[in-house]
């Protein structure tokens, strides 16, 4: 178990350092963050002090081990454009995010199982039929216009649901969240379930699909023989083994859907780490791009691991480790 | 199942009592306002950008303000002249008080000018503005007199970008104290209640507002960068105000009855600019067969002039920009400082362009690469595709490559490109910005031609300007401006397409003082008055001079 871990952190540090490197190496190919950020008015003398200021003026290798330098006291340098800890600012628009996040894969999961589910035990009944299309549809539409869309006749149409933004928030562990109001759950409702959309369909698909090997399996017969209630045999038996494949998938959801869902918080104004990191592509604010990559990374790293873990107490067959 | 079902239950019921908080929070002394730009910082000093400088505006005040054409107006200073050619003297407001009820006094405009040029980490600052100050005289509590080098005549259009902070508060205040509003004590019309970074700035009124309390108790400004959801949001009843209406959606926004408009002529110069760095080839430039030709045909003033008459800037402004723009054939709109009135939009004369390349020695035309930005000015890639076709007419095969911003400036800067499409603001509305900018000769001691990517050079243009530049006497100085401003149009030093229009969108009941700046700023709004709810809030267009 100990060396488990410890090859999986050495494979961690290997990848951020790759990591690390290739942003600074790519934002310096794309183009030059003083350029954007100066004003238009500022004349020679002004962009000579802004590029000496954000330390652009040495050769990029040296900016790296200036970088690499602060990052092991901890420090991941300032955001060029809010002069705040870069850090700090990814960490404030964290709860948003997260929240988000777990809601969509909560939703995802108490739709698409049972759905799933039920698809998979009656493959050939109407409704299984109209299921699986649906899902289809949750996969190929784009988040972008589904997202549009629900604006369009939740908040402007119908009047129901507030169109953008995080609406009453709570403090709770010195972070706002906003599922913890009414008012907030219902700012949180339309991209939720944008989010959750394609998942859903992700969720359903897998869950019929093993429902429908499972059920040919052996130990499904044998315990049919032993007299088991239809009832245990799917919802402990089936169940179980059709876990392993949801619990893989949606882990690494779960990764992308808090890295990325850039799209979905830039439509509702959700003012998570999504739309923090395409604000800061599109000014070159490399400090919190090396960051929100940095910690990105970390995350699957610790998600992989944590999904690693579930397998070996989900399946008893499965060993972290040979015991040769 | 029964917990799913009382989950939709609540999921219902929350939906419904939501309609009736939504209208409550747009009636009455709240007004909730969605920028489309993010404001980065409450720093008025940090950060010389248009978003963070309209926030300035409502918790700060400079000593000059501008109003809504862009003049300048007294602000903290109720008065100010040339005592000598090389000293300008301010009189300021008496009995004005900061935020925290700190008395506002000389002793605040000096602090403020000292830490301009001093801002940690600024990744663009306002130094410029403090650099001609060679030194700062306080005469009095309320008097206060700054000295220059040489006469400097746009003292007052400079003064107006600083905001003047607390010194007591401010004397040891980071940019972070003003981005967690500590700091942000300012003698404007709204105080800062809350700041969450890259989402939302909650304000309250300033009822000891020197200039009349403004009309509303509490203002959200929310920051909603896609442009659909921000229409949407409006539309939905969630905000009241809007900046930044997508031409697109402006037919679809006339039309409806909830909704007013308000719009002014900007000062955002839409132009070609062309390189006239390279002698020899420029590199997107070639015959029909794909060779290098050299001279670089740009050097040639007929070429230029053909690639300009070629341009039908009426069309382009109907049919890509729905009307919102102006064809111009200089920097400025009418009636700013320095407009040459005779100087009118070139009218497009395709056969003139023909006739003028053949006289070049380009009958059969060339092949030539127009780049452009596609996410940084209204519609930038498809005007530059308009012009890729009416190049195209006149016998010039045309590319059009099309690139996001950060890419796009990066190559403009290296001067790597032939022809590009690019945008200028005038900040002060007077034309040596422009001039100072994007003609004069690259200097880096005078600070001229830092955005003069094409290298353009006239030195008569030059001399006028350098004669401006030092004239103290109003009408003087903006006579010279307007012979250099024609100097560099006949010249074609750049081809300018169009000056953008500024579109603003609220509920009906609300009206708005539009901004040739592009500023949204909650004290311009009010609520209409009885019976004027329908005639859209529109600020006249012509501008009278100043």
């Amino acid at each position: 178990m100990t060396s488990f871990l410890l090859r999986r952190l050495l494979q961690a540090v290997g990848v951020v350092l790759a990591m690390t490197l290739l942003v600074f190496i790519g934002v310096y190919a794309v183009g030059d963050p003083v350029e954007i950020l100066i004003s238009p008015e500022a004349d020679q003398q002004e962009r000579e002090r802004a590029i000496q200021a954000l330390g652009l003026d040495l050769p990029l290798w040296r900016q790296y081990l200036v970088f690499l330098g602060h990052a092991l006291h901890g420090d991941l340098g300032r955001s060029f454009v809010f002069n705040e800890p870069a850090l700090q600012l990814i960490l404030q628009r964290m709860p948003a995010t997260l929240e988000l996040a777990f809601g969509a894969t909560l939703v995802a999961l108490i739709l698409g199982l049972p759905l799933g589910l039920y698809a998979g035990l009656k493959p050939n009944a109407l409704p299984s039929r109209a299921i699986m299309a649906g899902s289809i549809l949750g996969f190929s539409l784009p988040t972008f216009w589904v997202g549009l869309m629900l604006i369009m006749v939740f908040a402007v149409q119908l009047g129901w649901l507030p169109s953008t933004g995080r609406g009453e928030t709570r403090s709770l562990f010195g972070m706002r969240w906003s599922f913890l109001t009414l008012d907030g759950l219902a700012h949180m409702a339309m991209p939720m379930f944008s989010l959750a959309l394609s998942r859903i369909g992700l969720v359903i698909r897998l869950t019929r699909s093993g429902v429908r090997e499972n059920m040919v399996m052996d130990y499904v017969k044998f315990a049919r023989a032993k007299g088991l209630s239809p009832r245990r045999i799917v919802f402990v038996h089936i169940f179980r083994n059709i876990l392993i494949p949801v619990v893989t998938v949606m882990g690494l959801e779960l990764g992308s859907t808090i890295a990325f869902s850039v799209v979905t918080e830039t439509v509702f104004a959700w003012p998570g780490m999504g739309k923090l990191i395409i604000d800061s592509i599109n000014v070159l604010d490399r400090p919190v791009i090396v960051a929100y990559l940095m910690m990105i990374v970390l995350m699957f790293i610790t998600i992989n691991l944590l999904v690693d873990l579930s397998y070996s107490l989900l399946d008893p067959r499965v060993r972290l480790e040979s015991r040769e | 199942m029964g917990r799913y079902g009382k989950a939709v239950a609540t999921a219902a019921m929350t939906a419904l009592l939501l309609p009736s908080l939504a209208a409550a929070q747009g009636t009455g002394q709240s007004l909730t306002i969605a920028v489309g730009a993010p404001v980065t910082s409450l720093d008025p000093h940090y950060h010389q950008l248009s978003p963070n400088n309209a926030v300035a505006d409502m918790i700060f005040d400079g000593l000059v303000n501008r109003d809504a054409h862009d003049r300048n107006r007294p602000g903290l200073a109720i008065e100010w002249h040339a005592v000598d050619p090389t000293t300008w003297e301010f009189k300021l407001r008496p009995d004005v008080r900061f935020h925290n009820g700190n008395a506002f006094t000389a002793e605040d405009v000096a602090f403020t000018l000292a830490r301009v040029p001093r801002v940690p980490n600024s990744p663009s600052s306002f130094a410029l503005y403090t650099r001609p100050i060679q030194a700062v005289e306080i005469v009095d509590e309320h008097t206060i007199r700054l000295k220059t080098a040489v006469p400097y005549p746009l003292m007052p259009t400079d003064i107006a970008n600083l905001r003047i902070i607390d010194k007591e508060t401010a004397e040891n205040a980071t940019t972070e104290d003003f981005n967690a509003g500590r700091a942000a004590q300012g003698t404007g019309p709204w105080r800062v209640l809350e700041h969450r970074n890259g989402d939302r700035i909650e304000f309250a009124r300033n009822d000891n507002y020197w200039g009349g309390p403004p009309a509303f108790a509490r203002v959200t400004y929310r920051m909603i960068t896609n442009d659909a959801t921000r229409t949407a949001a409006l539309l939905a009843g969630d905000v009241d105000f809007i900046d930044q209406v997508p031409t697109a959606d402006l037919a679809r926004l006339r039309r409806e009855p909830r909704v007013t408009l308000s719009q002014a002529v900007g000062l955002r110069i839409i132009f070609l600019g062309l390189d006239f760095s390279r002698g020899g080839a420029t590199p997107f430039i070639t015959d029909n067969d794909g060779k290098p030709i050299e001279p670089n045909p740009l050097k040639d003033v007929r070429v230029r002039r053909a690639l300009s008459v070629a341009i039908d800037r009426g069309a382009i402004v109907e049919r890509v920009m729905e009307g919102a723009a102006t064809p111009s054939g200089q920097f400025l709109p009418e009636g700013s400082f320095g407009y040459v009135p005779d100087l009118a939009a070139p009218r497009p004369d395709p056969n003139q362009a023909k006739r003028l390349l053949a006289e070049a020695g380009f009958p059969q035309g060339f092949r030539i690469t127009l780049h452009s930005p596609n996410d940084r000015y209204i519609n930038d890639a498809r005007i530059a595709q308009a012009i890729g076709q009416m190049w195209t007419r006149i016998g010039l095969r045309t590319q059009v490559e099309a690139q996001t911003w950060p890419t796009f400036i990066a190559r403009a800067a290296r001067q790597e490109l032939s022809a590009w499409l690019i945008g200028w603001g005038s900040s002060g509305g007077e034309a040596s910005n422009p001039l100072r900018n994007l003609v004069a000769t690259v200097n880096r001691d005078k600070g001229w031609g830092a955005s003069n990517r094409g290298r353009y050079s006239n030195p008569a243009m030059d001399a006028l300007l350098d004669r401006a530049m030092v004239e103290l006497d109003d009408p003087t100085r903006e006579g010279l401006l307007r012979d250099a401003t024609r100097l560099a149009m006949e010249d074609v030093g750049i081809i300018p397409l169009h000056i953008q229009t500024n579109i603003w969108a609220m509920r009906r009941g609300l009206q708005h003082e539009a901004r040739a700046d592009e500023l949204t700023r909650a004290q311009d709004i009010h609520p209409a008055a009885a019976g004027a709810d329908s005639r859209p809030a529109t600020a006249p267009d012509a501008r009278p001079a100043r």
